[in-house]
């Protein structure tokens, strides 16, 4: 069924919107939360097989205890603290009691009236540069659950499934779960508010080094909550809870929609339903998912089998002193460093590349050069896919690109063609260059034998240069890039076919 | 007495996956009465300045080191199975349950 949509700037007219998040954060611990299994979400695991990343506890077996990965507890502090968040002096974990396959415990491990983390707040920065801040309720510890594939029907979606197949690695992998506190005053900006505060959230985790935070990989998940109010009035509106948001702009279009959706639903006299939402990217509309449960119907109790934690106010303060710095002032740092303009600065953090940018630069490509990869080739062909270009190519590929472009080895015009073959997954950019070919001629008799017959077959062309109008030697530069098919570098072709048409 | 309803045990039980008859109902009904009225009592003892136990053992920050252990193999996973391919395991669908 397709929803009916109220013109967004009448939505908000009419109501005003009020917006919660759920950020999922995956902690690259080595080992999962409540035992040493290894954790997917760390870089050494990422492509183990199904099933292969289980201990009794992720199985949820009888008898198997959890223990807390100290680490992870480490790594939820420093998380809160650059959330601006107190610190708990002392805290325990709870269960979050529900039946379904992915958590074959019955149970997550959770933590709910005692979060580690609460009260914070992260400062975001909207692209006219107003600055917007908000609120964080709490930063509590989870584990994540099991992967459930869906076998039969036609999209691999639940609905219409004959049987679902599970696969337990991600089991057990230590989770952060932030919530906000009701974001008002968002307006017109909400859809961008919401893009922005999670990209904050991934910059954030991404500068302390705990977590890949790859919302492709589901390393970072999205939560969107939405109300509608109308205006002038006091009570808050239903809300619904927007799940499977999984990249800033689908996070961005959700909220767009759920406004007006919602604005349609109540202006036609109806009410919201309190319920989960999917989001999906295909056909850009959200469709319901179950009823949401009470908290009561979890029924959370304070999990036995773990000790309460109480962090030293030591290992508090040592952790904030290691803090880096703020998303805000690490952005002017760059700009400063990297000499970009305003302009080009400001594309790169529209496009939310900075990240992508600056590890491009620390894998050795030239800041420029690394800006222009990024926000020309990479961004037009992200575009094209209708995909984030941080899934399409590694920083780490693009500098070694650039590092073929600056030593000669390619053109701009066969780098791009090495860019096409990394995206299509034929390995790094020396095995596409190796595999297809694609390396610059360098061969100087061969371009001098190129240029020769160019010049042999145009003799026109060659009396104009003769005569001195050196511009008419573009066709014979034209004609022996052709027979190069591009793999020659046009400025040394120029040189050559100068000299030659004058000896 | 407390206010533990029929439909109290009944959304209970559908939350515990237990099905019941209307006899179990009934007698659930008065039994979970009891001992929440039983746990009452004790609440009035306890005022707010007592705060309630969950862990008796006075400890906290039992954790471990992140260091990877064991592993089960395949064939200790699948063991006890009903249904699987090998590489994963099969349960039938569940409809509109997804957390």
């Amino acid at each position: 069924m397709k929803d009916k949509l109220m013109d967004f700037d009448e939505a908000l007219e009419r109501f005003e919107p009020v917006l919660g998040f759920e950020v999922h954060v995956e902690l690259g611990t080595r080992t999962k939360m409540f035992s040493a299994a290894p954790n997917p979400a760390h870089p050494d695991f990422h492509d183990a097989a199904p099933n292969t990343l289980v201990d009794p506890l992720s199985l949820g077996l009888p008898g198997s205890l959890p223990v807390v990965n100290a680490e992870a507890v480490r790594y939820s502090i420093s998380l809160g603290l650059a959330l601006g968040c107190e610190i708990a002096q002392s805290c325990r974990f709870a269960r979050k009691n529900y039946f379904y396959p992915d958590t074959p415990k019955n149970y997550q491990i959770s933590q709910y009236d005692e979060p580690i983390a609460f009260d914070g707040a992260v400062e975001i920065e909207l692209a006219d540069g107003r600055q917007v801040s908000i609120p964080i309720e709490r930063a509590h510890m989870e584990e994540d659950a099991g992967k459930l594939t869906h076998v039969g029907g036609s999209t691999g979606r639940i609905q219409g499934a004959e049987y679902s197949l599970v696969d337990y690695n991600r089991a057990g992998v230590p989770l952060v779960e932030i919530v906000t506190k009701p974001i008002f005053g968002a307006e017109h900006d909400a859809p961008e508010i919401a893009k922005r505060y999670v990209a904050a959230i991934r910059d954030i985790v991404l500068s302390l080094g705990i977590s890949e935070a790859r919302m492709e990989r589901g390393n970072l998940r999205c939560d969107a909550n939405v109300s509608l109010r109308p205006r002038g009035q006091e009570a808050l509106g239903t809300r619904t809870e927007t799940k499977n948001v999984n990249s800033l702009r689908s996070v961005e279009r959700a909220v767009r929609y759920e406004i007006q959706r919602q604005a349609a639903i109540l202006a036609a006299g109806g009410t919201i339903v309190q319920e989960t939402r999917h989001w999906h990217e295909d056909t850009g509309a959200t469709s319901p998912g179950r009823p949401k449960s009470d908290a009561d119907d979890y029924r959370y109790f304070p999990e036995p089998d773990l000790l309460p934690l109480a962090p030293s106010r030591a290992l508090v303060e040592e952790l904030r002193s290691q803090l880096p710095e703020q998303p805000v002032a690490h952005r002017r740092r760059l700009k400063a460093e990297w000499g970009f303009t305003d302009l080009e600065f400001q594309d790169v953090v529209n496009g939310d590349m900075l990240h992508l940018v600056e590890a491009t630069v620390v894998a050795g490509a030239a800041p420029q050069a690394a800006r222009k990869w990024w926000t020309g080739e990479i961004a037009r062909l992200a575009n094209e896919q209708g995909v984030e270009a941080s899934s399409l190519v590694e920083p780490e590929h693009v500098a070694q690109l650039q590092a073929l472009v600056d030593e000669g080895a390619l053109t701009d015009r066969l780098a791009r063609q090495v860019l096409e073959g990394v995206i299509a997954g034929e390995g790094a950019p020396a095995e596409v260059v190796e595999a297809r070919g694609l390396k610059v001629v360098t061969d100087e008799s061969a371009l001098v034998a190129a240029v020769d017959e160019a010049l042999a077959s145009q003799p026109d062309v060659l009396q104009k240069i003769r005569d001195g109008k050196v511009q008419a030697a573009g066709a014979v530069i034209g004609a022996v890039m052709k027979a190069m098919r591009g793999q020659a570098d046009a400025a040394r072709v120029r040189e050559i076919v100068l000299q030659r048409a004058v000896d | 007495m407390s206010e533990i309803t029929r439909d109290d045990v009944q959304h209970l039980a559908g939350l515990a996956r237990i099905a019941l008859t209307d006899d179990e109902v009934t007698s659930l009904t008065s039994e979970l009465s009891a001992i929440v009225d039983a746990i009452a009592t004790v609440s009035e003892i306890a005022g707010p300045d007592v705060p309630a136990t969950s862990h008796p053992v006075p400890l906290s920050n039992v954790m471990r080191d992140d260091v990877v252990g064991e592993t089960l193999s395949a064939e200790q996973i699948f063991a006890g199975a009903p249904s699987h391919d090998g590489e994963r395991f099969r349960v039938s669908a569940i409809l509109g349950e997804e957390q």
